[in-house]
């Protein structure tokens, strides 16, 4: 047990905000900067010999390993929570970079109404269902837009715009919100599938746009004078490290500014156990080190910027604020749980042509937003929220998890000659349905709170998340599945493809060990890794764990960045609306907080 | 470790980079006008009576036929036998903290058992397996089908058909070339439009091959 010199800052995890904070804090103050990270240290030219299935597909090997702490799971307050022992439904990484090493980097936007989606909602539909617990953020779209715009610029989005400033634009995403600026960077190259997809969409008079990605398109330059190269399209990504860069990561695009500054330091195997507190200020975050010894860390400031389960962890296991509790509906930390509702329509393509899908990147493609948000909502639907659509699971190419990808009624079993004759002579021409992907709003009875049972390796309770799909998400479900079964009718139609339906019992990864489990949250298969919620933000302190500019309500040198503080889960993904609320975040700590100490709102 | 059991397979298409990696040798015949020369692969974890069992069952699930090479070809037992010599066979992998109890499908496998354990029983259910005729093998493995080992068996022998062959499987990159995966590469960006509607079908290299020098892979760190 040591306890060490106080520093001004320190923050809590190495990852995409945590990096951001620290960039922006390092470069913008002459303040002493110290980030500890619970992983290894990590660096861009590691990633030379990445492009294996086994390690890194199969095995995780840039994931937290679950051994060491892992969330419980139970579907309601009912039922025995049960430990994640292996990965399933999210894959949380670790080490410098932390989960933005191996993201897909998909970079969508939010819709406009969603950081007011309570307001919202109300306005729109008079009464919410008794359970609904969505909120707004406590700020709105044009006071967010220019932070989005500065996060695509950092990590270099490619696209195409389909709204600047009100004009909109055919080719891009004609629903999404006004923005000020084409994206840094055009779209990918074409493959012969997305071509497909886009065709099929259109001839149903929908409007596909290329998906926003991270995966660079052409060479870039960001404005912190970070150069990265356009993607090789080498189809190792998402689950894999970018071995030249082009996709953005943290290791390429924060550290190689952050490794310059004289006061920045990065402490890798620093595993953060409590955050001190005293009369109303965070005083010290206490963490065990590599070798295993016990260091406190006084520090002026402190930024809590782990993975989202762990933000809302370390303030429960640190005593700072009330948990929440679904029956008396009090407390503030542990409420607004939510994952992303996913699905796919329960298809198989057969295609005549073969659609040499080893050659991609998970950016890639076209993707629906027809139905997200309330466009194209009918009310017999009975969904408050649709979601967006893309070209089936193609970027899961890599020999291993798509072998045997062929409808069950080919072969008598999935072993075997005649199921092995098939798989070959079908392997890289069997696509599933069309993908859904949905906002999931956040209900009263989803939350988190600490294991009564299970611990981590020093003997920490676990957190226990108790998640479930409502009647709204299973219809939002079946919604996914019957319009997602139109773009996969209209895809056979275009490409002549002969059309399977997926019986419910199959599984849409080949090589899932788990069957599928129905209308319940099953935990035990990849859904995405974007649990939200648990400690979010919001204008009352009478609501929200976090003002809106993510400061804690009652330590105000304690600040949580992160979609730990999202009220809901949209059908986007985070990343850039993580980032966009870290620089808002880092924002006003420098600009306001550090001029004068105390709570902002 | 001390052990003295070996697999042997035919040298036949094996390169020196893979020898080298398998820590193989070469078995010179007796006869030095036969045709036919083995490797002799030591083994990390089954015993080599064991290891003729999976292979029986591995070559089941995925035959040597007329639509390409097998399990067996493709050195699949060899692949599975590292495996769970190493961290993943140990559990190294997984949270293994009591209590144990039978959860709902949603929570996966909460077994205390880890791989080294399925499998060392999985292969007493196999018994005499390989002295089966094949109709008998298949009735055996059709009756285990839903167990959690049968449905391992089979994901690790996809697994140890279409891996780097720097893991022990994929021999010769036999899977790769069955499918026509080219396995890993610095780039497709001159290829990636053009191919619409045909089959791309570049010869595959091994991860070895592309960055110039053998890979470990995590199998052989320590548990």
């Amino acid at each position: 047990m040591r306890t060490l010199k106080a520093v001004d800052v320190v923050i809590v995890g190495g990852g995409w905000t945590g990096l951001l904070m620290a960039k922006e804090l390092a470069t913008r103050t002459a303040l002493e900067v110290v980030v500890l990270e619970r992983g290894p240290a990590r660096k861009s030219s590691d990633y030379g010999a990445d492009m294996d299935e086994v390690d890194y597909g199969i095995h995780n090997k840039l994931m937290h390993s679950p051994a060491l702490l892992t969330v419980t799971h139970r579907h309601s307050m009912k039922d025995r929570a049960a430990p994640i022992r292996q990965y399933g439904s999210f894959k949380p990484g670790t080490g410098t970079g932390g989960a933005g090493e191996h993201w897909g980097g998909n970079a969508d936007r939010y819709l406009p109404e969603f950081f007011t989606l309570k307001t919202h909602l109300l306005e729109k539909h008079g009464k919410l269902p008794e359970d609904l617990q969505v909120a707004d953020w406590g700020f709105n779209w044009d006071q967010i837009e220019n932070d989005l715009w500065r996060a695509e610029q950092l990590i270099g989005v490619s696209g195409k715009a389909g709204n600047i400033k009100g004009k909109i634009i055919e080719g891009g995403n004609t629903f999404e919100g006004w923005r000020s600026h084409e994206f840094p960077t055009p779209p990918p190259k074409k493959t012969w599938a997305g071509e497909q997809f886009r065709k099929a969409t259109l001839d149903m008079g929908l409007h596909p746009y290329p998906q926003p990605s991270a995966n660079l398109s052409t060479d870039y330059t960001n404005p912190d004078g970070i150069s990265r190269p356009g993607c090789a399209y080498c189809g190792y990504c998402s689950g894999y490290a970018c071995m030249i860069g082009a996709r953005a990561q943290p290791t390429n695009t924060l550290m190689p500014i952050l490794r310059r500054r004289s006061n920045f330091s990065i402490r890798n195997g620093a595993c953060v156990r409590r955050i001190l507190h005293r009369d109303g200020k965070a005083t010290a975050v206490t963490y065990m080190d590599e070798h295993g010894e016990e260091i406190t860390q006084p520090a002026g400031i402190v930024i809590l910027a782990a993975w989202s389960t762990h933000n809302v962890r370390l303030l429960m296991l640190s005593k700072i604020g009330d948990q929440y509790d679904p029956v008396t509906n009090k407390g503030l930390l542990g409420r607004n749980l939510t994952h992303q509702v996913i699905t796919s329509a329960r298809a198989y393509l057969v295609l005549k042509e073969a659609m040499n899908a080893f050659m991609s990147n998970s950016g890639l493609g076209y993707r629906i937003s027809d139905y997200d948000g309330s466009f194209g909502i009918k009310s017999s639907d009975g969904i408050l929220r649709g979601g967006t659509f893309n070209g089936a699971v193609l970027s899961a190419s890599m020999p291993i998890n798509s072998f045997g990808r062929i409808p069950p009624e080919l072969a008598p079993r999935n072993w075997g000659a005649k199921w092995k004759a098939e798989a070959v002579r079908l392997h890289d021409h069997v696509i599933g349905g069309c993908g859904f992907r949905g906002d999931h709003l956040s209900w009263r009875q989803n939350f988190m709170d600490l294991d009564p049972v299970y611990t981590d390796a020093y003997g920490d309770p676990l957190l226990r998340m108790t998640l479930d799909w409502t009647e709204h998400e299973i219809r939002q479900l079946e919604f996914g599945e019957r319009v997602g079964m139109q773009m996969t009718e209209s895809l056979a139609r275009v490409t002549g493809a002969k059309l399977y339906m997926r019986p419910a019992a199959a599984p849409l990864r080949p090589q899932q060990l788990a069957a599928p489990a129905g209308r319940r949250y099953n935990a035990s298969d990849y859904n995405t890794t974007h649990i939200q919620g648990g400690a979010i933000m919001g204008s009352s302190p009478g609501s929200s764990v976090l003002n809106p500019w993510m400061q804690h309500w009652q330590l105000s040198n304690l600040w949580v960045v992160g979609s730990s503080a999202f009220p809901q889960n949209s059908s986007g993904n985070p990343t850039t609306t993580v980032l966009g609320t870290t620089y808002r975040a880092a924002d006003a700590l420098i600009d306001r907080y550090l001029k004068h100490p105390g709570a902002l709102a | 470790m001390n052990r003295r059991d070996f697999l042997t397979i035919p040298a036949q298409g094996v390169s020196a980079a893979v020898i080298s990696a398998l820590g193989a040798s070469l078995i010179e015949a007796q006869d030095k006008s036969a045709q036919e020369r083995y490797l002799k692969v030591p083994l990390r974890f089954f015993t080599a009576k064991q290891a003729a069992i999976i292979e029986a069952a591995c070559e089941r699930i995925m035959p040597t036929d007329e639509s390409g090479p097998g399990a067996k070809e493709a050195g699949v037992v060899i692949y599975i036998d590292r495996q769970l010599a190493g961290p993943y066979g140990h559990d190294k992998y997984r949270y293994t903290k009591p209590p144990f109890f039978e959860s709902v499908p949603e929570h996966g496998y909460q077994g205390k058992e880890n791989p080294r354990e399925i499998y060392a029983k999985g292969i007493e259910t196999l018994g005499d397996f390989p002295s089966l005729k094949p109709e008998e093998q298949d009735a055996r493995l059709i009756s285990m089908e839903h167990s959690l080992f049968f449905q391992m068996l089979r994901t690790h022998t996809i697994e140890g058909m279409f891996c780097d062959p720097l893991h022990g499987g994929n021999i010769g990159m036999a899977g790769w070339k069955m499918i026509g995966f080219p396995g890993p590469s610095m780039s497709w960006r001159e290829e990636i439009d053009k191919h619409f509607g045909e089959a791309f079908r570049p010869a595959p290299k091994s991860l070895a091959q592309i960055v110039g020098h053998p890979v470990r892979g995590m199998e052989d760190e320590p548990v």
